[in-house]
């Protein structure tokens, strides 16, 4: 049994760190977020759009956190420090969406932009989830277990411990987690498939899930 | 409380055969609006910058100079000018162009835009997005700020050396607005720059923009910085109707024409009608609705976000140009007289209170 996640570090302050910030800190964890801006900006920024959480320097929101959430531009992944983040419970929010980013060649030969980023960050517990739902849809969507509207996001990771763990975070959060099951099944929840953006129910979400394995299944 | 109009020049689509009228046909249209919301006693009509075969307007100041000499006291403007793929000279040049044959009645409000079509038309890469705006930006507020010639140099284009920068506006410089669809370090930069703020809020609950605002005020006030400008606008999509479901029945057939084009391209399942009614109620950013339903809701956002203008998308998914032409109508006939008049009994109420 995975130790109880009491702290999120959000590495970013955009419009997806600070919303989620706010849903957790709603969701009663502490909050931690750590952004490359200037400080007097950033302590701004976290002061008036997520009252309530901490900021931070990167290392300390990722060292004295439960899970790490990587909230920044996808382009911007490699100013991540890996040893900073070997060990930790790691989320990776980030999408490859070249119709807003262009082309970016790394990440332009299918799987999901997590097995780059999980490549360059060996040693985090990484979870693919919270990419497939627009950020201000996080923060007004969220509805307690058992709700009729209540809907499902789904996470993919090599490491069940650390799937474990994010599924409880998503649960608190306000969503039904759907473990997808290893960190290669997050791609059919990228940019341009039927989960992408849309709002699904637990079971709506596990049949769009296991329709592309059979797919996939079938097509080999 | 300023209300206006925004397009991206929406064209037609034939009701008997499904075939889209010509783009020509939507620049005309476009025109014929702006006309009528002078008439009708709105403050500001602004064009936004696209490239689509739905979506003709790229050219925004060539139609905004022929409205200009049909038109009287509405201000006109950019929704935005997609500053990153364009030549700040050029985009000044024109609007002042625009501000001398309309005494002063041109603004501009940059941005990225949201659609990025204009970067392989203007031979620009997207790896260079964040680069090409911040530059470009640099350029045309020191094109701007000049009471003389211009010497500037960048990476994106050729360096300016004592450069005559003509004609000039009479009052000296041209309004330039910032235009953000919500990121935090967004409005930071405009409070830096001392730049007014256009939110464009198209998707969600509105008042989600309040900390926003009140985050841009707040780095205004520390950075203090001379012959700032500190106001807030807001664009948002929508419609008016005399009968709030009839209205909402119409449009959303419209809206979700939209929603599933641009879906296609990015990848994301257009909402569905229970999404686009929760949108469109109080609260919601869609402002569709009757005449005193979009007052009410307009003035509920002013108390929560202070802005001074709001604006409306209308014409999108190939809305009947009779429909957009009535709700141009009822926002300056209906809605624009509800709205002051709320806004008078508040503010009587405030210094009674007070």
């Amino acid at each position: 049994m995975p130790s109880a996640v009491r702290t999120i570090g959000i590495l970013g302050a955009g419009r997806v760190g600070t919303a989620l910030a706010r849903q957790a800190l709603k969701a009663g964890y502490e909050v931690l977020i750590a952004s490359t801006r200037p400080q007097a900006e950033s302590a701004l920024i976290v002061e008036l759009l997520a009252p309530g959480a901490r900021q931070v320097g990167t290392e300390a929101a990722a060292r004295d956190s439960d899970i790490v959430v990587l909230a920044l531009p996808l382009g911007k992944y490699r100013s991540l420090r890996p040893e900073t983040l070997a060990g930790k419970i790691v989320i990776d929010a980030m999408n490859y969406w070249p119709p807003i980013d262009g082309i970016l060649p790394e990440f332009d030969r299918g799987s999901s932009s997590s097995e780059v980023v999980r490549r360059f960050l060996p040693q985090a517990r990484l979870v693919r989830t919270l990419n497939h739902i627009g950020y201000h849809e996080l923060e007004e969507q969220g509805r307690p277990p058992g709700h009729p509207e209540r809907q499902a996001l789904a996470l993919a990771g090599d490491d069940a411990d650390a799937r474990q763990a994010v599924a409880g975070f998503i649960d608190r959060l306000g969503y039904d987690p759907v473990d997808a099951g290893e960190l290669a099944a997050g791609q059919k929840f990228n940019a341009g498939t039927p989960i992408f953006g849309a709002q699904l129910r637990h079971d709506e979400m596990v049949s769009l899930l296991q329709r592309d394995s059979l797919q996939a299944k079938a097509a080999e | 409380m300023e209300l206006g109009i925004y397009s991206f020049g929406d064209v037609q689509r034939d009701p008997k055969t499904g075939q889209l009228g010509s783009t020509a046909e939507a620049t005309r249209n476009l025109f014929e609006a702006i006309k009528l919301a002078d008439e009708v006693g709105l403050d500001y009509f602004g064009i936004g910058e696209h490239h689509t075969r739905e979506m003709p307007a790229s050219a925004a100041p060539v139609i905004l100079a022929a409205a200009a000499a049909v038109t009287k006291n509405i201000r006109l403007g950019s929704a935005v000018t997609v500053l990153s793929t364009d030549d700040p000279v050029r985009i000044f040049q024109q609007f002042a162009t625009l501000s001398a044959l309309s005494n002063g009645r041109a603004e501009i409000t940059a941005g990225r835009g949201s659609s990025t079509e204009s970067f392989p038309l203007f031979g620009y890469s997207l790896n260079d997005y964040d680069e090409l705006y911040a530059e470009k930006l640099d350029l045309l507020l020191a094109i701007n700020e000049a009471t003389d010639t211009v010497t500037w140099s960048g990476k994106h284009r050729s360096a300016l050396d004592n450069a005559l920068i003509v004609p000039r506006p009479d009052a000296g410089s041209l309004p330039i607005w910032l235009g953000t669809g919500g990121n935090p370090q967004s409005s930071v930069r405009a409070a830096l720059l001392g730049l007014p703020i256009s939110y464009a809020i198209i998707g969600g609950q509105a008042a989600r923009f309040a900390p926003l605002a009140d985050l841009y005020r707040r780095a205004a006030a520390q950075a203090q910085v001379p012959g700032a400008t500190i106001k807030v606008s807001v664009a948002s999509p929508g419609f008016i109707g005399e009968d709030s479901a009839a209205a909402k029945a119409l449009w959303y057939g419209h809206w979700h024409e939209i929603m599933t084009t641009v879906g296609k391209i990015r990848g994301f399942a257009a909402p569905d009608r229970q999404h686009f009614e929760h949108e469109a109620s109080a609260g919601g950013a869609l402002f569709v609705g009757s005449p005193e339903e979009i007052a009410e809701r307009i003035v509920a956002l002013h108390h929560r976000l202070g802005h001074t203008r709001q604006f409306f998308q209308m014409d999108l998914g190939q809305l009947p140009q009779k429909h957009f032409l009535r709700a141009i109508e009822l926002l300056g006939t209906r809605v624009k007289p509800l709205v002051d008049a709320q806004l008078a009994t508040d503010q009587n109420k405030e210094t009674a209170d007070a």
